[in-house]
């Protein structure tokens, strides 16, 4: 057994033959960051009293949901047979709309460790990330955790495991996050198998950045791994891509906290303060240099990553509107990933349509945008983003139903992705049949072991970003797992379903879909229109078309009593207050032509069945 | 459970009003309002300030209870008059509840002689009072139309049993036209409520409760739709299912017929839920509430208006009797109109009177929406262009929609 280190080795001093750079990788909820909690008390970077479950989760939308949205980068010092070596640890995101995170990580290190929930198995995330360390050429260690759980299958666990990455089930090491089992053990086979970071030290220095965050005291702290030379504070950087010089304000590591130090060396992982504001000054995949002593070649960087939905945010109270720009202003500095543009609705006032990676990327930045700056929101039904083709040749690109084009249109592209299920193999007809009703092409399938398989099917963005994830899961019982990512597009007879309220059209509520769902669109909405919206003094029409054709119809029957008639003796205050009440409740309408529409009939209108449900849970 | 008093502003312990409050007092009509908080059961619909004898404990007997609302006539009669109010004789005098007669006659009586020698009484002042049909006796009605009283209002609410017994109402319904005829035999003139739309009730039940209220002969019908009241017992019966929810489709249909049946016999509103024979056999004391006049509103959690400022009483009837034993009103907050609140209370009041809301009061905005209105159906035209807002049947039906048209922000 390792004792804790007795001496943590100095960045910016420290030999790239006792550094180890690793990330822990896996599916969502598998056990990442209870991990990382073990080796932070372990290694003694977290003190005793100072310890509490995922403590590398910060972000309080983090902490509250339980699940990992940011990668977080670690120093802690090791000792195996009497030398102590500096382990930089990666904790990253498991869920699909964080991919992106998992990629950048995965450049830093050498290593990874892909954890596998012993009582799950493998997993469409624990695949897609492997395949991502792959690439990468990372060396993988393949790790079993959770083995305290009643319901964990090591023996049969490893066997998957092994035959996945090629070598034996017992060179699969058990832990467990949550006791501590193994943990140890994990540690020393890190520093045995890992290889050491390489790199010239009298090289000008070449430094990938990985992650950029904005802090509101300190700017953008921007996370590096040196491959070259050295970089040392006050010294004037300069970032590769746009040429930009910056001088470096503070350089150091975090272990967890922020430690500033003399500087960072061949292979070591740390964080550069320059005192810029914007992250996209500081971007995510260029390469950092000095100034005077410039490397020849950049280390080559990742894409941006790409919005996939897209959805109108407005403020309930149409006054919020500058605070929600701002807001969204101080978001974008954070996150790369955020793209946004005014837009207005004739239903909703003026908003942004906002770009998001995916749907809980969606969920979370509007909680945070209406926690952080006290906003009240309407966030409209999310879409993908379309490209349609008129028949002059001109090239739309779609992100807002309402936007649309109204004339002939030669054709539309949709996006596309490739998906890949993991599920036991019980449930392959189930889920075949969920994705052929889903405008699935079948790509192909295969047996993980006996019991488990990998089928990958080519969908529609369209078709699985919303409610697919849970259908999935109630049609396997839980078991079944997901990933998708973005595969081109195709052509597809998409329409446009409008929504009219007494016949003038609700541009909330426009979608576009597959001609063969329209209808239910046209059904599913004017159905809940019809719950939502209060009676009014006249009968109001609520219609589904499809340019002039009606494909749908409800109404909501006028209301015949409005009044409230009862002897209450003298107490005239009281019916006065009781009008001023309604009269408030009128303000929080929103006419559509003579309809009042109150704004909770949007939200709930707009908001998926399935975020319905899970506000039950 | 009562329902809550409104937030307000502290009331003054002498009971002062502002100064206003005088002005122009000469030419309004003056009234007396005397609430009495007790009842022999509560029914589960009802959320009005009162309570049986169970509910109130010790402490705040009925025995005692005429001498502490004579003590607070005796301190409104020196606050009124410290306040430079002119003293005016009663208009109209109105007992109201709980069930006022559950006191002995002789106790309503004395109040009522008490007040009288106050203020004074105007020649053919309405006295009224509420009831029971199950706390009344013909002696009992001798003795309230010997003191003065020249109206008794009873709370029938149906004649159908199973709806009765929905509404927790413990008289028998052959009760009622005893009660009736009692009084008619005192010389009272006699209004019944009847309440409409209460769960399970059929529209049939509803026509026979109508017709049979009809066969009494009254002078007066009030005719009251159900409204379920947060934290009735109704409330949360219907709640956990245990009764069905009331609907506001039968609520009209219902109205629909009672206009319909108590116009043919006899009987025509005046007001959205209330009927006449003729003009006056009107309730004189509503309608001062509903045209702004001043009155006097003792007894716990009654209310009050003087020139612009109203206020109310502490709720419970031992916090009543304390600040009368120790001197002081017990006026537990009131409120001073503004001309904005005002104008509103006159809108919203008198634009459910048959006389109407004369378009003169309507400022700018409300004389615009007028036109709409007609449009709509809801406002008679005829009366409109001879200067009056008077709702059409439609109208009366959105009574609360057309407010709130007449007064857009
Ligand atoms: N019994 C048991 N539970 C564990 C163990 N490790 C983690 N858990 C539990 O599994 C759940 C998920 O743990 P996390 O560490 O947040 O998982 P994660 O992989 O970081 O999740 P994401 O970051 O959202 O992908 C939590 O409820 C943990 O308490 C373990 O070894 N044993
Ligand atoms: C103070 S009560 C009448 C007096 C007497 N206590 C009685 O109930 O017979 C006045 C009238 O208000 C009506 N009322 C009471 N609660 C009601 C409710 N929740 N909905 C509709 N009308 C109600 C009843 O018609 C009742 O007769
Ligand atoms: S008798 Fe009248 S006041 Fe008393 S509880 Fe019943 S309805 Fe209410
Ligand atoms: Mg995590």
């Amino acid at each position: 057994m390792s004792p804790m280190a007795r001496t943590a080795p100095v960045p910016a001093a420290t030999d790239p033959a006792i550094i180890r750079n690793f990330c822990i990788i896996a599916h969502i909820d598998h056990g990442k960051s209870t991990l990382a909690d073990r080796m932070l008390q372990l290694t003694g970077a977290v003190e005793q009293r100072d310890m509490k479950a995922q403590y590398l989760d910060r972000m309080d939308i983090e902490r509250e949901r339980g699940i990992t949205i940011k990668s977080q980068a670690v120093r802690l010092p090791w000792e195996v047979d009497g030398t102590s070596y500096a382990l930089n640890m990666i904790d990253t995101p498991g869920h699909v709309d964080f991919t992106y995170e998992v990629s950048r990580s995965l450049a830093a290190c050498e290593g990874a460790i892909l954890l596998v929930d012993a009582a799950q198995g493998i997993e469409a995330q624990t695949l897609a990330n492997l395949y991502l360390a792959m690439e990468n050429n990372l060396t993988i260690i393949p790790v079993l955790n959770k083995i305290d759980l009643p319901a964990a299958q090591p023996e049969k666990y490893a066997a998957e495991l092994a035959s996945l990455i090629g070598g034996e089930p017992e060179d699969v090491l058990m832990v467990s996050g949550k006791t501590g089992v193994g943990v140890e053990a994990l540690m020393d086979k890190i520093v045995r198998d890992l290889p050491a970071p390489t790199g010239d030290p009298d090289a000008p220095a070449r430094a990938m950045i990985f992650d950029s965050v904005y802090d509101t005291y300190r700017g953008v702290v921007t996370y590096v791994r040196v491959v070259d030379g050295k970089l040392s504070p006050r010294e004037r950087i300069q970032m590769m891509s746009t040429r930009a010089s910056h001088e470096l304000l503070e350089i150091g590591v975090s272990s967890p906290e922020p430690k500033p130090s003399k500087g960072l060396g061949v292979g070591e992982v740390g964080y550069l303060i320059t005192g810029v504001k914007d992250v996209r000054q500081s971007k995510v995949g260029d390469t950092v240099t000095n100034l005077h002593k410039p490397a020849a070649e950049s280390l080559g960087g990742y894409e941006d990553p790409k919005p996939m939905v897209f959805s109108g945010l407005y403020p309930l109270d149409g006054t919020d509107y500058p605070v929600l720009r701002d807001a969204l202003a101080k978001f974008t500095l954070n996150d790369a990933a955020l793209v946004y543009e005014p837009e207005t609705s004739a239903a909703l006032g003026f908003g942004f349509r906002v770009g998001f990676l995916g749907l809980l990327h969606l969920e979370i930045t509007r909680e945070r945008l209406e926690r952080e700056y006290n906003l009240d929101l309407i966030s409209t039904a999310p879409n993908v983003e379309y490209d349609v083709t008129l028949e002059d040749k001109r090239v739309l690109k779609v992100t807002n139903p309402s936007e649309y084009p109204m004339g002939k249109i030669a054709e539309v592209r949709e996006p596309m992705v490739s998906a890949t299920i993991l599920a036991p193999s019980e449930f392959v007809g189930a889920i075949m049949e969920l994705c052929q009703q889903r405008r699935g092409v079948l790509g192909g399938m295969d047996y993980l072991s006996e019991d488990r398989v990998e089928i990958r099917y080519r969908l529609p963005l369209a078709e699985i970003v919303f409610d697919f994830f849970d259908l999935l899961k109630s049609k396997t019982r839980g078991y079944g797992s997901l990933d998708w990512k973005a595969d081109g597009d195709q052509v597809s007879d998409l329409v446009k379903v409008d929504i009219l309220l007494q016949g003038e059209q609700v541009d909330a509520f426009s979608a576009i879909t597959h001609r063969d769902k329209a209808y239910a669109y046209g059904v599913m909405m004017t159905g809940k229109l019809r719950e939502l919206i209060p009676r009014q003094q006249f009968e109001v029409p609520i219609q589904a078309a499809i340019g002039a054709r009606i494909i749908a119809r409800e109404s909501i029957r006028a209301i015949r009593k409005d009044v409230l008639a009862k002897c209450y003796g003298g107490d005239i205050t009281r019916k006065r207050k009781l009008l001023e009440k309604q009269k408030e409740g009128k303000k929080r309408m929103k006419m559509v032509g003579r309809v009042e529409v109150p704004q909770e009939a949007f939200i709930a209108a707009l908001s998926s069945d399935e975020s319905k449900d899970k506000a039950k849970k | 459970m009562p329902s809550a008093l409104p937030l307000g502003l502290p009331a003054p312990e002498d009971g002062i009003l502002p100064t206003d409050a005088a002005v122009g007092a000469d030419a309004r009509d003056f009234g007396l309002y005397v609430h009495i908080p007790f009842c022999a059961v509560r029914c589960g619909y009802c959320d009005f300030n009162t309570y049986t004898a169970t509910e109130l404990g010790g402490g705040a007997s009925q025995d005692a209870y005429a001498g502490s609302v004579l003590t607070e006539l005796g301190l409104g009669a020196v606050a009124l008059e410290r306040s430079g109010v002119p003293r005016r004789p009663m208009s109209t005098v109105f007992f109201g509840g709980g069930t006022p007669t559950l006191l002995p006659a002789e106790d309503l009586a004395a109040i009522l002689r008490a007040a009288t020698a106050t203020w004074g009484l105007e020649p053919g002042a309405e006295v009224t009072t509420e009831a029971n049909p199950d706390s009344v006796t013909p002696e009992s009605l001798r003795i309230l139309r010997d003191a003065g009283f020249t109206r008794v209002s009873f709370g029938m609410q149906s004649a159908v049993p199973h709806v009765l017994a929905v509404l927790d109402r413990t008289h028998a319904p052959e009760r009622v036209p005893q009660a009736v005829q009692w009084a008619r035999d005192a010389g009272l003139k006699v209004s019944l409520d009847l309440i409409y739309g209460t769960p399970g009730e059929s529209i049939d039940d509803w026509r026979a409760s109508l017709t049979t209220a009809l066969s009494y002969g009254p002078d007066h019908i009030s005719a009251y739709a159900l409204i379920i009241e947060e934290g009735t017992r109704l409330a949360s019966q219907i709640r956990r299912g245990q009764v069905p929810p009331i609907d506001d489709d039968d609520h009209a249909d219902k109205y629909a017929l009672a206009d319909e049946l108590l116009t043919a016999g006899g009987l025509h509103w005046y007001e959205v839920s209330n009927w006449a024979r003729t003009p006056d056999d009107a309730c004189r004391h509503n309608l001062a509430y509903w045209r702004g006049s001043d009155w006097w509103g003792a007894g716990p959690g009654a209310h009050s208006h003087v020139g612009g400022t109203r206020w109310w009483n502490v709720k419970h009837p031992r916090a009543y009797s304390t600040a009368l034993d120790t001197g002081k009103s017990p006026a537990a907050g009131r409120e001073i109109l503004t001309t904005a609140d005002r104008y509103v209370e006159d809108v919203m009041l008198r634009v459910r009177l048959r006389e109407g809301l004369p378009t003169g009061k309507l400022a700018p905005a409300g004389r615009t929406a007028v036109a709409g209105l007609i449009a709509d159906g809801l406002v008679e035209p005829a009366a409109a262009f001879a200067g009056r807002v008077v709702l059409t049947f439609r109208g009366r039906l959105l009574a609360d929609a057309v407010v709130r048209r007449l007064l857009p922000d």
